[in-house]
């Protein structure tokens, strides 16, 4: 163990002054960064840890100033007094400490190749000819396990897979040979199983260079699987720092027991075992099946179809929360919005069984039998924000469904709209007011009060939960889940993220390329999966213990195509 | 801060929240219940520029209202013995010959003066003979919007027939004030009214092209593109050209604010459209289709209300187009004609270099008053812009 | 790349159909048949008319004919003889006409054009990296002034201020004593002399506006993440703007091109006929006031149909500037 340490923040603080009031992001900060460690800085959002991140390579935006403190280099340098665009923070930038983003889609960009975007790096730091700096480029994006660097360094950003995108920022963080690696969210837009791949390629990389690495995140689960020290943060200040070892199991911190308990909740399952069912499921669907037309363009090539989903079929009983859980581009949505028939399915049936337990055929529902089938069918969007109309108030907005099928108004419809808000834990005085003076875990709440309004049967809820911080994720679960108890509803659960479909779901079908690879009992599935591709996808997920790290140690699955 | 209380012992969080360290008190803080219209008014009135500029469109329009009240006197009543008189300065105070002096608005009135060696005449103010002015008097006899016969001004001269030229003479000897005053009736009536049509077209065709799709819409979306690629002032004169010189100033009016507001129809079809097509895919408006609100429904209450704002942002924005249009082609000669008064035929008689020399007022007011009202319009305009969306911070 | 271009030109073919039905049009407006007024006009003038050559002239642009007839054959005289029908006001082939004009309207507007971007793109770069500063303040203000006056106004005033401090006419290009003179260096120099007065005028909205758009867009773009990663690998300042953010900001600019053209050729019209430029203003103008419709339509087409030559170009640049557009994403 090495002690000397490469960087250490002291007192660091942060402010931004605004028009209203002086926001402290970041409140006496103290951390040390060494030889060959990983620290996370782990915390929810608004908690100041992408903030301490920038302000290590100084780029701390205005309004934001670093207000006190100090971030000082092994060999003295501090860079909080560093003049900001000055000489010398630049030969820190990239030489000293590199930085990886979260989008590496908008952190390239988008109109210079990637060669060119590295090449740039490379020269910065050394002096290298043309060919030799694309000789360095292609050494680099070698080491990010990039297949044939000598091709793809003439491709463009749009033109790389997300992962490889990651990659290549990696290439380019890496071009000055820092001796930190500040990498903030870098897998946070990522699929599991590409996460998991990132993950693996920084800890390689930080081996192989004796990097000390700073890695900025929300999730507990990667923190157990790559940190050797965590810091959690919480409204701008570190309220408890230690070695992961002790963080996990010996946390002082009332928050970073909470936090862990809303992530270790997540590794169980939330729901009672349903009774056998005998009766027949309420929705029934086969074959489903999806192509996109392409688009005709005057004059211009018509863009091919696009098969989206095909040959999906799956059975939802009563009182029964059904998981559909794939990565981007699985088809997973697409499933969903057929299931609302907002979208037109190109092949197959769906058919559900009404309260008369008459069978409905979806496909061949007119304009009018679709409006029924919306009272008893729900949905729940994934955006807090954009699924509510910033211009109704919660009334309004919850209300609307109530009033347009005729069912109250006036007096009886504010009764109503109280018994829902009450229903999903909001404060019924708070009606009269507007979607902005509400937080993200709120406004779901007030999604979900707008779901229920017309008593339904079956609610589909896609990715409900993804936008929300760990603690309030866990909360709109139970509150799910006993609305479930008490109203006996069916929910079809689609996710990305498997940990949440083990705890919400009963059943759960495993989507890939448009097609349903293996469903069945949720607990079966997690821990004894037989599919292949459902294998990787299990063992790719950060497991929040770091005494049995499940991530590192994956089943990989190679696609066939 | 007592019901939000409520709401954070229902989600158990028992930490206080971000630092902050309070500078002054938002009013915001209290907006959690302030409907949307509201928080746009207080955006909005909290852009100074804006507000300054939104009074100078109200007195601009106020003036077109009261024009026959407010000009001094009749737009068209020529003195050719005054041709080119120049302005004369508003005296406020008078001296006795005793020496003392007292309250007694006046100009001076001209005398002719001829230059020995040019031979031309000018006028020299003649101290000689003030010509009293006063407020509310009685003057030229005029019919208040065509309707309500009235002889008294706002001001004027106290003997009617005596000369009170405050901004000049024209060629006929015409007041220019007066004529200032009635072609700002003219002027941003047909602004308001070129808006109009052009939004009506604009909402109409932007509707049917999102509402139908396919090939209405397509079609829609190359006639757009056709006419906005045109350069539009050869497009206007083309048109006005066309005018036969027989029809009366009214159709003519109406004709040139067809004209004006044909070609700015494009630029309010494409953004009406454009927001509109966004919103349609927003999930708020999915959520009310769900919820079993028809077509109409979803319009007029969930898209719509998000629109206004904008629309009203871009409205205003347009009028000054419109403005100029006018402007340009009354100038040219082809757009409206005497005796119709508008700014732009008060500048048709500044068209050549010795007529903007000899009597500068000619252009200099008119002139000013197109850029005030385009100034104004586009400083309200954009602040409107910018309070369109209240929640944008 | 060329599948592209193609795309484009093609794409101009209808577009180029629209604008001639829209020309042939206000041709069609005024009341009574041009040939009418030819006879009209040549008896006036005491000249004999041949009923033989009317009755030839009457079948070539098929006058009597239905709209769409008409259409046809003033459409096919143009693809087919470049015969944009014949001016009575001066007694010439319209083409002809229109060609000897063409030059001076194209040397002005390109010019106009250079100017636009000449000054607005350091403008708006300044504006935009420093926001709020004193400079901008004043750039933005006078943008707004730019904005705001009718480019005739100004055109006016500057010429009343030009008499009136310096004795000077502005109008035309040429002074008189170079009028029909042959081509030299002192001609040349008194030409430039004459010429930015209207660029300027021309060029000062389009001006204004390219500045107030290159300033929001750069302001957008310099707190887009790929900037804070180009700060990350150590790059100073200036070459972080220029290289990155700049280059994005510069797409609305390039397809500013699109609409700026058609605004400088209308903006030019006016201008024209106030300083009586030797350019397509002034006759267009002249054709519309004496009803010479088939010269009046054809200008219009004319100059349609440089806008929209102007489009494509920015097009192409824009696609040769990014990829995105290249590669069809």
């Amino acid at each position: 163990m090495a002690t000397e340490p490469l960087l250490s923040v002291r007192d660091l603080s942060i402010d931004f002054a605004l028009r209203t009031h002086i926001l402290h992001a970041v409140r006496g900060v103290n951390f040390d960064l060494r030889h060959g460690q990983t620290m996370c800085l782990v915390g929810e959002s608004g908690s100041g840890k992408s903030v301490t991140a920038r302000a290590l390579l100084g780029l701390v935006d205005r309004p934001g100033r670093i207000s006190r403190g100090t971030i000082r280099l092994h060999d003295g340098i501090d860079i909080a007094r560093l003049r900001p665009g000055g000489r010398a923070i630049r030969r820190v930038r990239g030489r000293r400490i590199g930085l990886v983003f979260q989008e590496p889609m908008s952190s390239l960009s988008p109109v210079h190749t990637i060669g060119a975007q590295i090449a740039e790096a490379v020269r910065l730091h050394r002096r290298l000819d043309r060919r030799a700096a694309r000789a360095r480029v292609a050494e680099l994006l070698r080491a990010v396990e990039i297949a044939s660097p000598e091709e793809m360094l003439d491709r463009y950003t749009f033109e790389f897979s997300g992962g490889m995108r990651q990659r290549a920022m990696i290439a380019m963080a890496l071009a000055g040979e820092p001796e930190v690696l500040i990498a903030d969210e870098p897998t946070t837009a990522l699929d599991v199983t590409t996460q998991a791949e990132i993950l693996d390629l920084i800890k390689r990389l930080q081996i192989e260079r004796g990097m000390a690495v700073l890695l900025i995140t929300h999730d507990m689960g990667i923190v157990a699987e790559v940190a050797d020290q965590v810091a959690v943060m919480r409204f701008g200040r570190i309220v408890e720092q230690g070695s992961v070892e002790r963080i996990f199991y010996d946390a002082e911190h009332a928050y970073t027991r909470r936090l862990l308990g809303a992530t270790r909740k997540l590794e169980r399952t939330g729901v009672a075992p349903r009774k056998s069912e005998v009766s027949p499921p309420i929705l029934s669907v086969r074959g489903l099946g999806k192509v996109f037309e392409g688009r005709r363009r005057m004059f211009g090539r018509a863009t091919s179809p696009v098969r989206a989903v095909s040959d999906v079929s799956f059975d939802l009983f009563e009182g029964e929360s059904l998981g559909i859980v794939g990565e981007s581009g699985s088809g997973k949505t697409t499933v969903g919005r057929m299931v609302l028939r907002i979208i037109d399915p190109s092949e197959g049936s769906i058919r559900y069984r009404d309260r008369d337990g008459a069978s409905v055929d979806l496909c061949a529902l007119g304009r009018e039998g679709r409006r029924a089938y919306h009272r008893d069918v729900r949905l729940v969007f994934q955006d807090p924000f954009a699924s509510l109309n910033p211009r109704l108030n919660v009334k309004q907005i919850v209300g609307e469904p109530l009033l347009i099928a005729g069912i109250a108004n006036g007096r009886a419809l504010d009764r109503r709209v109280a018994e829902l808000l009450d229903m999903v834990g909001l404060d019924p005085l708070a009606m009269e007011r507007y979607p902005h003076a509400f937080s993200g875990g709120q406004r779901q709440r007030i999604g979900i009060a707008r779901a229920l309004a017309l008593d339904p049967r079956i609610i589909i809820a896609d990715e409900a939960t993804s936008a929300l911080d760990v603690s309030i994720r866990s909360q709109i679960l139970d509150l799910l889940i006993g609305l479930q108890a008490r109203l006996g509803l069916s929910f079809l659960f689609i996710a990305h993220d498997i940990s949440v479909v083990r705890y919400f779901c009963h059943r759960v079908a495993v989507m890939h390329r448009g097609r349903i690879v293996e469903i069945g009992d949720t607990a079966t599935i997690c821990s004894r999966p037989a599919e292949p591709y459902t294998k990787s996808l299990i063992s790719a997920v950060p497991n929040p213990d770091p005494r049995a790290k499940r991530m590192l140690n994956r089943h990989r699955f190679t696609a066939a195509a | 801060m007592s019901d939000s209380a409520l709401l954070a012992a229902v989600v158990a969080d028992d930490e206080e929240g971000p630092a902050l360290t309070v500078l002054r008190r938002s009013r915001h803080a209290a907006a959690a219940s302030i409907g949307p219209w509201r928080l746009i008014a207080s955006k909005l009135l909290r852009q100074r520029l804006a507000v300054a500029a939104g009074c100078v469109i109200l007195l601009l329009y106020a003036i077109g209202g009261l024009a026959e009240f407010l000009a001094p006197a009749l737009p068209d009543a020529a003195r050719p013995q005054y041709t080119y008189a120049p302005p004369q300065p508003l005296h406020l105070f008078r001296t006795a010959p005793n020496g003392t002096t007292q309250f007694g608005p006046y100009v001076e009135g001209y005398r002719i003066a001829v230059d020995p060696v040019a031979l031309r005449r000018s006028f020299v103010a003649d101290t000689s003979r003030p010509v009293q002015v006063a407020l509310f008097v009685r003057g030229p006899a005029y019919r208040l919007w065509g309707l309500i016969p009235m002889t008294t001004h706002l001001i004027g001269p106290v003997v009617s027939s005596q000369p009170m030229y405050l901004l000049g003479a024209d060629r006929l000897g015409r007041d220019v004030l007066s004529r200032l005053v009635y072609g700002t009736r003219v002027s941003m009536s047909i602004g308001l009214a070129g808006v109009t049509v052009s939004l009506v077209l604009g909402v109409v065709l932007g509707a049917v092209s999102g509402f139908y799709g396919g090939v209405v819409d397509t079609l829609i979306q190359r006639a757009i593109e056709v006419v906005s690629a045109m350069p539009t002032i050869p497009l206007w004169l083309g048109l006005a050209a066309a005018i036969p010189l027989t029809w009366s100033p009214l159709s003519v009016y109406f004709v040139i604010t067809l004209i004006v507001s044909l070609l700015g129809w494009t630029s309010l079809a494409r953004e009406v459209r454009g927001r509109f097509l966004a919103l349609r895919g927003e999930d708020f408006v999915t959520a009310a289709r769900l919820d079993g609100a028809g077509e109409g429904r979803l319009i007029f209450r969930h898209i719509l209300p998000s629109l206004t704002s904008h629309i009203l942002a871009v409205v205003t924005l347009a009028v000054p187009t419109m403005i100029v249009a006018e402007t340009s082609l009354s100038f040219l000669g082809i757009g409206l004609k005497p005796p119709v008064v508008s700014w732009g035929v008060m500048m048709q008689d500044a068209q050549n270099i010795r007529t903007i020399a000899t009597a500068p007022w000619l252009l200099i007011w008119p002139a000013l008053a197109v850029v005030l009202a385009v100034l104004a319009f586009n400083f309200f305009g954009d602040g409107l812009r910018d309070a369109a969306d209240p929640y944008g911070d | 790349m060329v599948r592209y271009v193609l795309r484009r030109i093609l794409y101009m073919i209808p577009t180029l159909f629209g604008m001639s039905l829209i020309a042939f049009l206000i041709i069609q407006l005024p009341p009574g048949d041009y040939l009418t007024s030819l006879v009209a006009n040549m008896t006036s003038n005491g000249q004999t008319v041949d009923p033989a050559q009317i009755a030839k002239l009457r079948q070539i642009y098929g006058l009597g004919d239905p709209f769409y007839i008409q259409y046809g054959k003033w459409i096919w005289g143009i693809i087919s003889r470049g015969d944009f029908g014949y001016s009575f006001e001066w007694n010439q082939p319209v083409a002809r006409l229109i060609w000897s004009s063409m030059g001076a309207t194209l040397l002005i507007s390109l010019l106009s054009l250079i100017f636009v971007w000449a000054v607005s793109l350091p403008i708006g770069i300044y504006s935009a990296v420093r926001r709020h500063s004193f400079g901008d303040h004043v750039f933005t203000f006078v943008g707004f002034l730019g904005l705001a006056v009718p480019n005739f106004i100004l055109a006016l005033t500057l010429m009343y201020l030009a008499y009136r401090y310096f004795g000077q006419s502005v109008g035309g290009l040429s002074s008189p004593q170079f009028e029909g003179a042959p081509w030299s260096f002192a001609k040349l120099i008194d030409l430039l002399s004459h010429l930015w007065i209207p660029v300027v005028i021309i060029g000062a909205s389009g001006t204004a506006a390219l500045i107030r758009i290159l300033r929001a867009n750069l302001t957008d773009e310099l707190h887009k993440p790929y900037v804070v990663t180009a700060r990350a690998k150590g790059l100073p300042e200036h070459r972080v703007i220029l290289r990155y953010p700049l280059r994005i900001a510069l797409n609305p600019f390039v397809s500013a091109l699109g609409w700026v053209l058609p605004h400088l050729v209308s903006g030019a019209t006016i201008v024209a006929i106030v300083l009586n430029l030797p350019t397509a203003g002034p006759l267009l103008f002249k054709a519309l006031v004496s009803q010479d419709m088939y010269l009046a339509g054809s200008f219009i087409l004319v100059l349609s149909a440089l806008t929209l030559v102007g489009m494509l170009i920015s097009d192409l640049l824009l696609a040769a500037l990014d990829p995105r557009i290249r590669y069809d994403r």
